[in-house]
């Protein structure tokens, strides 16, 4: 947009000032939390912070057991809740898009599940999985708890993926007299993958970051988890605790918190390279 | 329309799954319900508004328990709607800086910050505002982890929905309308008051209460600096305790009607949102319509 230069009189001027200097709090309170974060957890930082246990209630010694627990309960997640969230997705997508009751109830599911707040899905887990199914607080309980809480992102991702493959290509696969499946698999699918990325993306970043949920599904036991039906203490619920319940533990609950937001990035980074090879290439190649 | 076998079977097998999907949200408030029940039936929906105080786990010792729920409803109502009034002018001037004021560039790399901002977990939140932001407020007027703290730490967190949100909205205004401001000789301001912000209105209400929702369902960040004292706060300075706070507070060593009472604040929960989101669709439906 061109704004003439002439045209402007003390009421633009004024709000011209109070955007920049709004963007530039904004930006100054992010580079003061970044900034505060590394300043005090850098220096705690080492090979052995990363693969040691904890001792003395996580004052010394590392968060090996908290990356391993963390790992495991993010791949409980995406275990359970990539094949409902990817084939959900496909159903609207592909065979429910004109509406129908079915359709419409479960895109409004979807909806309100979105907006549960995380606590709830710990309230939910808890008497679910934790007592209910009889997992009790392990590792299990918090994956499946978190694949409850990430559907709706990874479904909504992946869904817009799918709507965004051009018509044509379904057309053609018809003329051809592929079966639906084969459309899926070959045609759908990996042009979608752009979608499914962002979904798995977003995910990932949510459950990565759980706390609330957590507290009360996978518990806090900051022992090396021997199997799925162990307690297991995520990263995230390390700061928590380090934070709150130990005095003296402030540094390492930000050298804990570099490691957290680093394994974020390293696994968003990672999702995006081996989703845009495996699938996509299969489309490049056919 | 689908001849081969595993047509018809993927068919029903979507279908299962996206009933499963669908069943989740189902399966929540039947828990909700089931497991607040014994509170609900005991104690009765009115006490949970009406007794003296929250003192729940006296009920255990064969006592008569206290499940005031007032308290911890005002705490939560409080700082989401400090938060939302000081997040919403902040976030449309964000958006307004992206869309309009900054160059290309500057505008990239300032919607690349929020995004990031969105991706950061609530808990390294929580430590910067129990390390950095609640002794910054203890040294200006004690105690520090107070309702203030509270509010300002939930702004940053929803800040970054309402600017983004508000800014796609602002994009969706149609060109023409702003060749026609153009075209009048309006100036900048003039063009955004008169035209684009009331052609955004819808987006940018719904952006509001998106945030407005998450503000409601926070909980570790707001756990970590407001203070969590059971309590009426009489100014910003007072601690306070939020519902979602209580609930990850007490649900660790909750047993019986306690623990039951507490799913119960998780209903009060459930219900504020799904009021929430019956006004975000009131308002969407009317402005579609309009």
């Amino acid at each position: 947009m061109v704004w003439q230069p002439g045209r402007t009189d003390w009421p633009d001027r004024t709000v011209t000032v109070v955007v920049w200097l709004t963007a530039l709090t904004v930006t100054g309170v992010f580079l003061w939390i970044v900034g505060d974060v590394l300043r005090h957890g850098l220096s705690g930082l080492s090979w052995g912070f990363l693969i040691e246990g904890p001792r003395d209630t996580g004052r010394a010694g590392g968060i090996g057991p908290m990356i391993v627990s963390t790992l495991l309960v993010l791949g409980v997640c995406l275990a359970v809740s990539v094949p409902i969230g990817v084939g959900t997705a496909v159903w609207l997508a592909e065979f429910a898009r004109g509406g129908g009751l079915f359709g419409r109830l479960v895109r409004w599911s979807l909806d309100v599940l979105a907006g549960v707040p995380s606590i709830v899905f710990g309230l939910f887990g808890n008497a679910l999985f934790c007592i209910y199914l009889g997992m009790g607080f392990s590792i299990l309980s918090g994956g499946l708890t978190l694949a409850c809480m990430v559907l709706p992102l990874l479904i909504r991702s992946c869904e817009a993926g799918l709507r965004a493959v051009p018509d044509d290509y379904r057309k053609a696969a018809t003329a051809l007299g592929l079966s639906r499946s084969a459309v899926l698999w070959r045609i759908l699918l990996p042009a979608a993958t752009p979608g499914l990325v962002v979904g798995l993306v977003l995910g990932i970043g949510r459950a990565l970051g759980e706390t609330a949920a957590l507290l009360f599904t996978s518990g806090y036991v900051d022992r090396m988890p021997g199997s799925l039906m162990d307690s297991g203490r995520t990263l995230s619920v390390h700061i928590y605790d380090l934070a709150m319940n130990v005095p003296g533990g402030q540094n390492r609950a930000y050298a804990t918190a570099i490691v957290l937001i680093s394994l974020l990035l390293i696994v968003n980074v990672l999702t995006s390279h081996l989703a845009d090879r495996w699938l996509h290439r299969r489309i490049t190649r056919t | 329309m689908f001849r081969s076998t595993s047509d018809r079977l993927l068919l029903g097998l979507l279908r299962c799954v996206s009933a499963l999907a669908a069943a989740v949200v189902m399966l929540i408030v039947i828990f909700l319900v089931i497991e607040s029940w014994p509170a609900l039936r005991s104690v009765g929906p009115l006490r949970f508004f009406t007794d003296p105080s929250w003192h729940p786990a006296s009920a255990a010792g064969g006592g008569a328990g206290r499940f005031n729920l007032i308290p911890m409803l005002i705490g939560t109502l409080a700082s989401t709607a400090g938060a939302v009034m000081l997040a919403t002018p902040l976030g449309i001037a964000s958006a307004l800086f992206c869309r309009f004021y900054a160059p290309k560039r500057i505008a990239t790399g300032y919607r690349r910050l929020l995004e990031l901002l969105t991706g950061i977990p609530s808990v390294v939140f929580g430590l910067w505002g129990l390390l950095v932001l609640a002794p910054l407020i203890r040294q200006w007027h004690p105690p520090g982890q107070s309702l203030l703290a509270g509010v300002l730490i939930l702004t940053v967190m929803i800040l970054p929905t309402v600017a983004l949100l508000s800014e796609s909205s602002l994009n969706s205004v149609p060109r023409a309308y702003l060749r026609g401001a153009a075209a009048l000789g309006l100036s900048r301001w003039a063009t955004i008051r008169g035209v684009v912000l009331p052609a955004a209105r819808g987006g940018i209400v719904t952006a509001v209460l998106l945030a407005t929702g998450r503000a409601i369902g926070e909980t570790m960040a707001v756990l970590m600096v407001a203070g969590n004292v059971v309590q009426v706060p009489h100014s910003v300075f007072d601690p306070v305790r939020t519902l979602t706070a209580n609930i990850a507070l007490e649900l660790g060593y909750a047993m019986d009607i306690h623990r039951s009472a507490l799913f119960v604040s998780g209903l009060v929960l459930m219900m504020m949102l799904a009021a929430l989101i019956g006004l975000a669709e009131w308002i969407g439906g009317g402005r579609m319509n309009a």
